[in-house]
Formats: C-alpha cells, structure tokens, sequence
C-alpha cells in the first residue's frame, strides 16, 4: 500500500465519526440547556423546577420525542449564584450548542444572562417571576412565571376589601424580593394604599422579631412579606410570638406547602396569590387547566414521593411553550422560526394559566393567571 | 419610644445575641487546646440539627436530640482522627486550612445525604405561635431554651476546664504544648477530645437553635460567621466573653433596627466591633498575656 492511499484510509476514518455525530446533532436530537440552583438559597425553586424538567423529557422521549426528534436536556446548578449562571449560559451557547434554555430559577440569575442569550440568539425561558425579564421586551427572552405586578394587583384588591389603607411591607434583598417591593411601592398609591414602613432583609436572615417590633410600633393595619426564601415562614411565626393581630400577605413565592409545614400553627391565615395547582382539587371539571394541573400533580407525587410546588410548574411550562413551539414550527425549524412561533402561541393552557404570547407580550400571562390563597387547617385553600 | 417597645428590641437582641453565643462557645474550646479557630464549627451545629431532625421520627424528642450529640461528637472524633492528627508537623495556619475544606466538604455530604429542603425540630415548649408576654413585651419560650442552655453550658465548661485533671490538661497543651508534653500529658489525644467536645456542644447548639433558625444543609456558615465574630468580640477561649459578646452584638443589631434601615443592622454591628478591638485587642473579656501567648 502506499503512502498516498494510507493517508485516504486514514482522513476517510477521521471523518466518519465526525460526519456521524454531526448527523445525529442536527437530525436526531434537539438539545435543551437547563440552569437551575438545585442546590443553595434557591434550591427550593430550583430541586423541583430540575426534578420536573427530566420528568417531563422522559415522558415526551417516551412518546417519541417532537417532530421524531429526542430531546437532551442538560442541567446545570447555579446554587443561587449571579456569577456561575453566567458561566453556564455562556458555556451551553457556545460550547454545548443548545437550542434554548430553560431556567433559571431566581430573577437576579436571570437578569444577568439576559443579554447572554440575545447576543447568542438563543431562545431563553425564565422560570423566575420578575417583570423586568421580559419588560423591556428582548426578542429571545421569555419568561413563564405570572407577573409580581399583578401579583401585587391581587393583594391590594383584597385589602381593599378588608378595609385595610396602612400596610407595612418586608422584603428578601435578592432580585425578587426588590422586584416585588418596587411594584407594591408603584401602585400604592392608585389603590388608595399608604405604605408606612418599608424595610428589606438579608436573605439568610434567622429572626425577624426586631424588625417586625418596628412595624408593630408603626401600628400597620397588615403586613406584606415579598420573598422566595425559608425567612417567609420566619416572619409567620414572629409575627405570632410578637402578639401581633393583623393579617400577614405573601407574595406567590409562598406557593409550596413545606414553608406551611415550617410555620406550622403560624401560617393559619396567611393570605398569598399563586397559580391554580395548589388547588387542583377543588377546581370545577370544567375549568381548562384542570385535566393538566391534576396529571402534573400526580405524575410528580408519585414519581417523587413529595408535594408538587407552583416552582416545579414554572419548569413545566417554560418546557411546554418550548415544545408546543418546536411542534408549531415544523420539524426544520431554526431558532428564529421557533421563536417566531412562541410568539405565536394563543389560549395555550399551561400550570401557571393561560398563556397568550405576542410580540409585545413575551409572558402571555394576565391577572387571572392568580387565585388569591389562604391556609386553613395547614392546607391551601381558596380565600373568600 | 415607649417602654414596651424599648423591652422588645432588647428581647429581640437576647434572642439573636443567645444564639451567637452558643455558637462561639464551640469555637472556643478547640482553640483553648489547639490555638486554631475550628471554621468547620457551623456544620457541627447543622450536622447535630439535622441528624437530630431525622431521629426525631422514630423516637422521642429528648433521646434525639442526645442521639444527635453523641453521633456529631464522634464525627469530631474522626475528623481529627483522620485529617488533623494526619499532619506531620501541623502548623496553626495548616490545621485552620484543613477545617476550612473540611467545612466545605462537610456541606456537601449533608446535601447528599440529606437533601437542600429547609427543615426544623418542633419547638420544646408549646408551638410556633406561644409566647411569654413580659411586661408588654413578647418572647417565644424556645429564646428561653437557648439562654438557659448557654447558660448551662458555660457553667459546665468553667468548671471542667478549671477543677478536672483533662481540662487542666487541656489547657496546658494550648499554653504551651513542649511543656505538656513533659508533663506526660498526651497531647494528640486532648486534642481529639477538643474535637469531640466542640462537635458535642455544636450538635446541642444545633438542636437547641433549630426551631427559631431552621435548619438547611448550609445553614451552618451564616451561623458561623457571627459566632466567631462574637467569640473575637468577647476574647478568644473564654466562654464568659463569648456569652457577654453575644447579648452584646445582638442587642446593638436589635437598637440599630430601631432607628435605622434593617438593611445597616450588620454595618453597625461590625462597626462597633472594630472599635471595640482597636480599643480592647483581646476581646471584651479576654486578657492580654493569654492572646500574647497564641500564635495569632
């Protein structure tokens, strides 16, 4: 043999390999990055968000995946952290190729990775509840949560039912903590609401009775806490240890039944807006998001053994406008067509509402996306 | 501002400035033998609430929580035994350098083992919503565990660093290790017992501050931090300091909410820490001869 045709033998067998795995990327599987802080300060958003999201994979993998694709999803935990989100944004656009990323948890993370990601024309799916992801709107920026604005909506329209005008506010210092005292701050005053006091906390914060005196000696009619961490049940419980009578909201960060378990007697009463899983149960037949809420559910119970949160619907709904928009756009579509498609989609009815996107509207979502909630006898139920 | 109110920053202060102690007490002892500050103190408070959480199911409360200790102090036991001890020549900075990874490592082990969900232990007495009123004034009788366990603790270790032949002991290997040594006293092993004792009374601490904190995988370093400052605050090595220390720095976070933002409640208290040391170097209580004598 000579020389010549080893070196044919050889380039051939370098590049089969190669023309094989380019093959199986672009024909065979559609890859999903997944930033998530399953573990840290957010982790209660992110374990079920991550838990949720490889249950979902499987199942639509199971059933042949979209458009006779498989779906790949790749996870990566950010712990909570600004700085390693951004790292592993920039590493599955650029390295790992992904076709669109779901996540992150926290609306810091996902601020920050923003612009990552419509630099990089990747589509990106927020499962973190501030306005500003997707206001101002950035073409490939998405966000699957319900709005803190009309979150804040809620609790006011409430209060002005109960008669209650002085409110004293506490909030986490992380992204949705701060998001969320902005908006109460915005539309106070157009509800006829005066806040008194207004203070933030450290979001590893242990006690809260000092702060909560402050309040109490301001004589505020009720107190809202706005944040996603463990201190939510902690501000429950000083409350009561403080002999403080006013009713306490939260924000729909308080959406999963272990911050009740953690509060135990002291979350009797507590009043906070969230999607319509936590009351699956109890929703008329008829309701268009019944049928979803109750599989959700019971797929997640059963498969991990613990109560599914308004959290893990975020996961799942981010997942579904992704794969409802891949299956819309056909199976060549590129990112800018599934994009365009995303936009596209109407009346489509997901774990946090009905979703209705625009160009304008990169949410979808309105104020009856929320129920407002109490706990009762250490359960969710529906306030009237 | 009225007098209620006045009594209920103060509260607020004990109960925070309660739990700080309890936690520097545990840094206190191994460095009364060692002379090097234990960084992995906070996952000995974490791991003791955690493993006591966990026993709590199938058994009752108190044997838990004893269960808790006995298990944490023999994790102290084998930490030392497996890494410090393992140090040819151990140099001060070396062994806070192991602690240091320990502590990370630790962390992470408590995340596999258990999972990143925030947990608690029932309170002792009555529930989340009992309080004790005081003059106007509202404090959860869990706030009262924490003082009296201090407090108990405090008084345990005073005498048995002072009248029993191994805590004299121990104290001789941390003033100065050679002599001991020709003293016959066996210095690898009090160090172990150093190990052991901190991890007993973090474990405690652990279960005791459980129901108020709650209790996560890494929940032991924000605890961490403030127990060391507040065991600099009071003197390093002297339980007394590290309790006065304590109910100090809680009650100046608790009076800094009453007049200014929550948010500068940190700011002011390490503030007025730096005073105090560049006034007072050894600590509140601490005396000078004994902090000359250490290696930092």
């Amino acid at each position: 043999m000579s020389l010549k045709k080893i070196f044919i033998v050889m380039m051939c067998a370098c590049l089969i390999p190669a023309a094989f795995s380019c093959k199986k990327q672009s024909g065979e599987t559609i890859k999903i990055g997944a930033i998530f802080s399953v573990t840290g300060p957010a982790s209660f958003l992110g374990s079920p968000e991550a838990k949720t999201a490889k249950m979902m994979i499987d199942e639509i993998n199971g059933k042949g995946g979209v458009n006779g694709k498989e779906l790949k999803l790749i996870v990566k935990d950010s712990a909570g952290s600004p700085e390693k989100a951004i790292s592993f944004a920039k590493q599955l656009i650029e390295e790992d190729k992904v076709f669109a990323i779901i996540g992150p948890s926290t609306s810091g993370e996902s601020m920050k990775i923003k612009s990552i990601c419509e630099e990089g024309k990747t589509i990106l799916i927020s499962c973190a509840a501030a306005e500003v992801i997707v206001n101002p709107v950035a073409s490939y920026v998405f966000k699957s949560p319900q709005n803190d604005r009309f979150a804040a909506q809620k609790i006011y329209e409430v209060m002005k039912k109960m008669g209650i005008t002085r409110i004293g506010v506490v909030s986490s210092n992380d992204g949705f903590g701060l998001a969320g005292k902005g908006q109460l701050e915005k539309l106070a005053p157009a509800s006829g609401i005066t806040i008194l006091i207004s203070e933030v906390y450290d979001k590893k914060a242990t006690d809260l009775t000092g702060v909560l005196t402050k309040l109490k000696a301001k004589n505020v009619q009720a107190v809202v806490n706005w944040s996603i961490v463990p201190a939510q049940s902690i501000v429950a419980k000083n409350m009561k240890q403080l002999n403080m009578k006013v009713p306490l909201f939260q924000s729909h960060g308080f959406g999963n039944i272990k911050y009740v378990k953690e509060a135990g007697e002291a979350a009797e009463g507590i009043i906070f807006p969230a999607g319509r899983l936590l009351i699956a149960d109890s929703l008329p037949d008829n309701h268009p998001q019944k049928a979803l809420l109750m599989k959700y559910k019971n797929d997640y119970e059963s498969k991990y053994g613990e109560d599914a949160s308004t959290f893990g619907g975020h996961a799942y709904d981010s997942l579904l406008i992704l794969v409802e928009a891949i299956k819309k756009a056909g199976a060549d579509a590129d990112k800018e067509k599934v994009r365009d498609a995303i936009e596209d989609l109407k009346g489509l009815a997901g774990t946090g509402g009905i979703f209705n996107f625009s160009a304008t509207d990169h949410n979808g979502l309105d104020i009856n996306a929320f129920e407002m909630l109490t706990v009762k006898g250490g359960k969710f139920v529906k306030y009237e | 501002m009225s007098f209620e109110q006045l009594l209920q920053y103060a509260l607020s202060g004990i109960t925070n400035g309660s739990i700080y102690a309890i936690v520097a007490i545990g840094f206190n002892i191994i460095y009364n033998t060692t002379g090097i500050i234990n960084f992995a103190q906070g996952e000995f408070l974490m791991l003791g609430g955690m493993t006591a959480i966990s026993l709590s199911s199938f058994m009752p409360l108190p044997l838990a929580i004893l269960a808790a200790v006995v298990i944490t102090s023999f994790a102290g036991a084998l930490i030392d035994f497996l890494f410090i001890r393992r140090l040819k020549s151990p140099s001060v900075l070396g062994m806070v350098i192991v602690t240091v990874g320990l502590s990370i490592v630790i962390r992470e082990i408590a995340l596999h083992i258990w999972d990143e969900k925030v947990r608690s232990l029932p309170y002792f007495t009555g529930n989340e919503i009992s309080s004790i009123n005081i003059m106007g004034a509202f404090i959860s009788p869990q706030v009262l565990w924490v003082i009296g366990v201090s407090s108990v603790i405090v008084v345990f270790l005073g005498v048995f660093f002072k009248f029993t032949l191994t805590g004299r002991s121990m104290r001789a290997c941390a003033s100065n290790i050679t002599a001991a040594r020709l003293c016959g006293i066996n210095a690898r092993n009090m160090v172990t017992i150093s190990f052991m004792l901190s991890a007993g009374i973090g474990a405690l601490a652990g279960c005791v501050v459980s129901p108020i904190t709650q209790t996560q995988y890494d929940c032991g370093t924000s605890l961490a931090i403030k127990g060391f400052t507040v065991a600099i605050l009071g003197g390093l090595g002297n339980s007394t300091g590290a309790v006065v220390g304590g109910i100090v720095i809680g009650l100046l976070e608790a009076f800094s909410i009453s007049v200014l933002p929550l948010a500068y409640k940190d700011a002011v208290a390490i503030a007025i820490l730096l005073i105090i040391l560049f006034v007072r170097p050894s600590g509140l209580l601490g005396k000078k001869e004994a902090a000359g004598l250490k290696e930092f």
